[in-house]
C-alpha cells in the first residue's frame, strides 16, 4: 500500500494526498478543541478527556510502529507507561520535579528497559514473543506493587504537575493541553519520518518477508530490535505526561489489561498508517466514556430500572461493541475511511 | 586449474532417519556456470539450503574464495558476494518491483540505521535497482507492487533481486519453474549474458536450458553426486542415464 504510493514515478499522487487529509483535519480538530472545550462550560472535564485522548495517542501510536509495521505484538507495552509515570513520580518524590530531567530518565529508563526485555523476546516468534512481552509487562507490575517507599498497590499522588525549566506553567490546563499536542504532533513527525525511512523500509520488508530480508543480506534482529526500543521510548515519553495528566501513579498503568487496551486502540484504528492509531485512542477512550449515556439514550423504549441498568453495566456492551467493530470493519477506522476511494 | 571460488567438502544434512545430502563434495570455478541436476527429491534444493546459509549443515565444511564460510550466517554470506534465488518464490508482495530491488541495494551501499528521509527517492538506490531490473527485462513493471506480477516475472524479479546485491556467485534454484516459454527464452537469455561476468551455480530440470547454458554438469541422486563433468560427457555417463531412466527425457 504505502510503498505503491511511494515510487517517484508511480502514476498515482492523488491516492497519495488523499490519504493526508486525514491526518490534517484531525489536527485540526485537536488544535480547534480548546475552543469548543471553553464555549462548553465544562471546560476542565473536556481538556482533562482530551488531553488522555492525545496521551494514549501517544502510546498507541508507538506500538503502530512495530505492530503495524513490524507485526510485532507486544503485549506488555504498558510497561513503559509505568515506567515514564514512575520516572515522573520517583524523581518528584526525591524533589525532582523538573521535567526536563523527569522525561530523559524516563526515555532512558524504557530504552534500557527495552533493550533488555527486547533482546530476549525477539529471539521467540508469534505466540511466543506475545507471551513474553507479557511476562516482561506482569514483572514491572510487580515490582511496582511492591515499591512500598513509593506507594506500594496504592501508588502515589503527585503534589503538582512537574515544572518545566523551574516554572509551573503546566499547572494551567490550557499549556499543558498544548504541551500535550506538541509531544503528539512531534511523535507523530518523528514516527511517520521513520517509517518512510531506509530503517523503516527494512521493518516493513522484514513484516512482509524476513527471509527474503536476510536473503539480501539484512539480519533482521537488529532492525526490529532497534524499533522496539524507539516504540518503548515514545511510550514511556506517553507515561510522563499521563502522570503529569493524572497527578497520580499507580501499578495500574502497567496491568496486562492495559496493555491490551492499547492493542485494541491500534487494532480499532487501524495497523499501520500511525494516525488511525490516534484515531483508534479516541475512539476508544470516547465510548469508554460515554458509552453508559450512549446507550441510556438509545434505550429510550424501555423501562427506567432497565435503562439504568443497561447504563451501569455497560462494560457489557462495550467489549461486544469493539469486537464487532474489528471484525466487520476490516483494516479498522482507516480502512472505513480509506474504503470510499477504491474502486 | 585456479582456486575454486566455491568448494564443498563432505557437507552431509539428514531430516531424522533421511540422509537428504550425502558427503557432497563439490568444486566450482570461477567464471562458470555450473549446473546440478538431479531427480525431484535428490536433495538440490537442500544443498542450496546448506551453501547459502538457510540451513546448518551436520557435517563438512564450505569455503567461499577461500574464506570458511560453515559457521556464517546467511545475511554474512549474502554480504560477502554468495547470493541466491529461491525455488520457491520469495519476494516482498506489498513492495513495488523496484523498491523489492532497491533494498537488496540498500543492503550493501551504507548504514540502514537512518531515521529521515524517504528511501524510496533516493536516486543512488533507484537507479542501480532501475538497471538490475532492465537487465531481466522487468523495467516497464518497476512500479507494480510485486504481488501483483505475473508468475513469470516474479521469477525474473528474484533474478533482479539476486543480481543487486552484487554477488560474486549468484545460486539459482530452478529460475526456469513455471515461467511459460517467452519468459524462460528471456531468462535464459539473460542468464546467458550474465554468464560472462559472474559465476553461477543453477539448478534447473530444463535440460534444454541446462545443456545449453552450464559448463559444467554436476549431478545429484538419492543425495549423492554421481558425476561431475562437461555437458557431453554427462549427457554420455551410462550410470546418469540409469539415474534419470524413466524419470525425464534427456536429449
Ligand atoms: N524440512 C524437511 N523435513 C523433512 N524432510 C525434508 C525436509 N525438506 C526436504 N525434505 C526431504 O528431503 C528430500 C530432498 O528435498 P529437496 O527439496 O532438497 O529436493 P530437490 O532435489 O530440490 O527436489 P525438487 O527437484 O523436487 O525441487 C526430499 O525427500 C524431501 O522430502
Ligand atoms: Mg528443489
Amino acid at each position: 500500500m504505502t510503498e505503491l504510493a511511494e515510487t517517484p514515478s508511480a502514476p498515482m499522487p492523488s491516492l497519495a494526498t488523499r490519504f493526508e487529509i486525514v491526518p490534517i483535519v484531525l489536527f485540526a480538530a485537536f488544535v480547534a478543541a480548546p475552543l469548543f472545550a471553553m464555549v462548553s462550560g465544562a471546560e476542565g472535564y473536556v481538556l482533562s478527556l482530551l488531553t488522555r485522548v492525545m496521551v494514549f495517542g501517544i502510546a498507541a501510536m508507538a506500538l503502530d510502529l512495530i505492530l503495524g509495521y513490524g507485526a510485532l505484538v507486544s503485549f506488555g507495552h504498558a510497561a513503559f507507561l509505568g515506567l515514564g509515570g514512575y520516572a515522573v513520580g520517583i524523581l518528584a518524590s526525591h524533589g525532582i520535579e523538573d521535567l526536563l530531567v523527569q522525561i530523559p530518565v524516563a526515555l532512558a529508563a524504557s530504552a534500557i528497559f527495552a533493550l533488555i526485555t527486547g533482546a530476549i523476546s525477539l529471539r521467540t516468534k508469534g505466540v511466543y514473543f506475545i507471551m513474553i512481552t507479557l511476562a516482561f509487562g506482569q514483572m514491572l507490575y510487580f515490582l511496582a506493587t511492591s515499591l512500598a517507599a513509593y506507594g506500594g498497590d496504592d501508588g502515589m499522588t503527585l503534589a503538582s504537575r512537574s515544572l518545566v525549566a523551574g516554572s509551573s506553567i503546566l499547572e494551567n490546563d490550557f499549556t499543558f493541553y498544548w504541551v500535550c499536542l506538541l509531544c503528539l504532533l512531534g511523535a507523530y513527525a518523528f514516527s511517520r519520518s521513520v517509517v518512510a525511512s531506509r530503517f523503516g523500509r527494512v521493518l516493513r520488508g522484514t513484516k512482509e518477508n524476513a527471509i527474503r530480508m536476510e536473503a539480501i543480506g539484512f539480519q533482521p534482529f537488529r532492525y526490529q530490535l532497534a524499533a522496539y526500543v524507539l516504540s518503548g521510548m515514545m511510550a514511556g515519553l506517553a507515561g510522563c505526561l499521563l502522570a503529569n495528566q493524572a497527578e497520580f501513579v499507580s501499578p495500574a498503568y502497567m496491568t496486562w489489561q492495559r496493555s491490551g487496551e492499547l492493542i485494541f486502540m491500534v487494532v480499532l484504528g487501524g495497523l499501520g498508517s500511525l494516525h488511525g492509531a490516534i484515531i483508534g485512542a479516541a475512539a476508544f477512550l470516547l465510548l469508554e466514556e460515554f458509552l453508559p449515556e450512549i446507550l441510556h439514550g438509545l434505550s429510550f423504549f424501555l423501562g427506567e430500572e432497565t435503562r439504568a441498568h443497561l447504563a451501569e453495566n455497560w462494560k457489557m456492551v462495550f467489549g461486544p461493541l469493539l469486537i464487532l467493530i474489528v471484525l466487520f470493519v476490516r483494516g479498522g477506522i482507516m480502512g472505513l475511511l480509506r474504503r470510499p476511494h477504491h474502486g | 586449474m585456479a582456486e575454486p571460488l566455491l568448494e564443498l567438502r563432505n557437507l552431509r544434512k539428514a531430516y531424522g532417519a533421511l540422509i537428504v545430502t550425502d558427503d557432497v563434495s563439490l568444486s566450482v570455478q570461477p567464471g562458470e556456470l555450473h549446473a546440478i541436476i538431479g531427480p525431484n527429491g535428490a536433495g538440490k534444493t537442500t544443498l542450496i539450503h546448506q551453501i547459502s546459509g538457510t540451513l546448518s549443515s551436520d557435517s563438512g565444511s564450505i569455503l567461499f574464495g577461500g574464506e570458511d564460510f560453515t559457521h556464517l550466517s546467511m545475511p554474512q554470506r549474502v554480504r560477502r558476494g554468495l547470493a541466491r534465488s529461491f525455488q520457491i518464490t520469495s519476494i516482498l508482495p506489498g513492495f513495488s518491483a523496484l523498491a523489492n530491488v532497491a533494498l537488496a541495494v540498500q543492503a550493501r551501499s551504507g548504514s540502514s540505521f537512518r531515521f529521515f528521509g524517504n528511501a524510496s527517492l533516493e536516486k543512488a538506490l533507484n537507479a542501480p535497482a532501475m538497471d538490475c531490473l532492465a537487465e531481466v527485462g522487468l523495467a516497464a513493471r518497476a512500479h507494480i507492487p510485486a504481488g501483483l506480477l505475473s508468475h513469470g516475472e516474479k521469477r525474473q524479479l528474484e533474478l533482479a533481486i539476486g543480481l543487486a546485491t552484487e554477488p560474486k556467485l549468484l545460486l539459482l534454484d530452478e529460475p526456469l519453474a513455471g515461467t511459460g516459454h517467452d519468459e524462460s527464452q528471456r531468462v535464459v537469455e539473460t542468464l546467458r549474458r550474465l554468464k560472462s561476468r559472474l559465476t553461477i551455480v543453477l539448478i534447473e530440470h530444463d535440460m534444454d536450458a541446462v545443456f545449453s547454458l552450464a559448463d559444467r554438469v554436476s549431478v545429484l541422486v538419492y543425495g549423492r553426486v554421481i558425476a561431475t563433468d562437461t555437458p557431453e560427457r554427462i549427457r554420455a555417463n551410462p550410470e546418469v542415464r540409469a539415474a534419470y531412466l524413466g524419470e525425464e527425457e534427456m536429449v
